[in-house]
């Protein structure tokens, strides 16, 4: 299985039935997935902090789900994950693909691909990077489990080496 | 260009929430945002399904979006100041196009960012938010003109299928009340009140 229907199982399997994401050219398979699942609900919020909210808002009612977005979106949900998500201990499950990185081609991607990671330690939110199309479905599911049962939010970074990135030539 | 806004009764933030909450009667969900709107929810009484947003300035419409789309059963009600709005108008597009059916967002608007030093907003000079709210494509969005009017849209709003966007001029008033700041409290508190979660014994 190629890496987004691993990552459509796992969020399958562990009971994730809405997705909100905002929109990442190298997440569009499993956006497309998201979509085309009768048993999942996915739509767009206009930005990323909203979908952090609307998560958070979900997690409430008991509901489980997922937040798409791209690295440079990151920096529109920090306050959003550390006045909310974090003291609240809600389950916020984010998946990032990743620009900034291997083979990159946009500067203004870098420097918030390299806050990232230093930003999210800060907040104590654990993150894990799938670069390899092996390891994806044990990562996945672990870290699913773990974010649901922590009741604390955590992170998945989808990188180019896994997804062949965005290519500008 | 005159805004229908100039020439509304400016009401009482205070009494207003409590006129909110007299008109729920089957254990509503009401998300209040940051500062005197979940200081004066606080005020009218403690529900167990009230949620106090402690902080996240402008996520309480998200917020009540997201309870809304977790229980489809039962109504919820968003408050939010005009500022915070301000800060997110984009969810409005976002609850626009879900549509949820048990949803309605009340603005407070003051015209103020009352809580950091009343530095005036857009809404008291130039933007009429519920004539943004329309345009978003909630179509159910209305001025409240007098407090008598502001309770038939709220009952209309729970008896009938939203989204709803009900805004209403309001006072400066300092809320007195102070939800404890413990925010895994009142998470827990909700989530019982909601019955997302089971009391613990």
């Amino acid at each position: 299985m190629n890496w987004s229907d691993q990552l459509l199982e796992s969020l399958r399997s562990n009971d994730v039935d809405l997705t909100i994401y905002v929109p990442d050219e190298v997440l569009t398979p499993l956006i497309r997935g998201a979509e085309d699942d009768p048993n999942m609900e996915a739509f767009p919020a206009s930005r990323e902090e909203e979908a952090i909210g609307i998560a958070a808002g979900a997690a409430l009612g008991g509901r489980r789900s997922v937040v798409l977005m791209q690295s440079s979106g990151y920096g529109n949900s920090v306050n959003a994950l550390a006045s909310l998500a974090v003291p609240y201990q809600l389950p916020i499950l984010m998946i990032i693909g990743e620009r900034g990185v291997l083979g990159e081609f946009n500067p203004v991607q870098v420097p918030i691909s390299r806050s990232i990671r230093p930003s999210l330690d800060a907040m104590g939110i654990p993150h894990r990077t799938l670069e390899r199309e092996d390891e994806v479905a044990a990562v996945a599911d672990r870290m699913m489990l773990q974010c649901f049962r922590t009741q604390l939010p955590a992170v998945l970074f989808i990188n180019a080496l896994l997804t062949g990135g965005k290519n500008d030539r | 260009m005159a805004s229908p806004r100039d020439d509304l009764a400016i009401m009482s933030r205070k009494d207003l929430t409590a006129r909110v909450v007299g008109k729920l009667k089957n254990d509503e969900a009401v998300v209040a945002g940051i500062g005197n709107t979940n200081f004066d929810l606080l005020d009218a009484g403690h529900r167990p399904q009230n949620f106090y947003m402690l902080g996240s300035m402008g996520l309480a419409a998200p917020i009540a979006l997201g309870v809304a789309l977790a229980q489809p059963g039962r109504n919820v009600f968003g408050l939010e100041g005009d500022g915070s709005i301000l800060m997110n108008l984009g969810t409005l597009t976002t609850i626009a196009a879900q549509a949820p059916s048990n949803l309605t967002i009340i603005i407070w608007d003051n015209g103020l960012y009352q809580i950091t030093g009343k530095q005036e907003t857009a809404t008291s000079s130039v933007t009429d938010i519920v004539a943004v709210a329309a345009g978003c494509g909630i179509p159910n969005s209305a001025w409240a003109t007098d407090e008598n009017h502001f309770e038939s849209l709220v009952e209309t709003a729970i008896n009938t299928h939203g989204p709803h966007f009900i805004a209403a001029r309001v006072d400066d008033a300092s809320a007195t009340a102070r939800p404890e700041r413990n925010p895994v409290l009142w998470k827990d508190r909700f989530m019982v009140g909601i019955g997302s979660k089971p009391v613990q014994s």
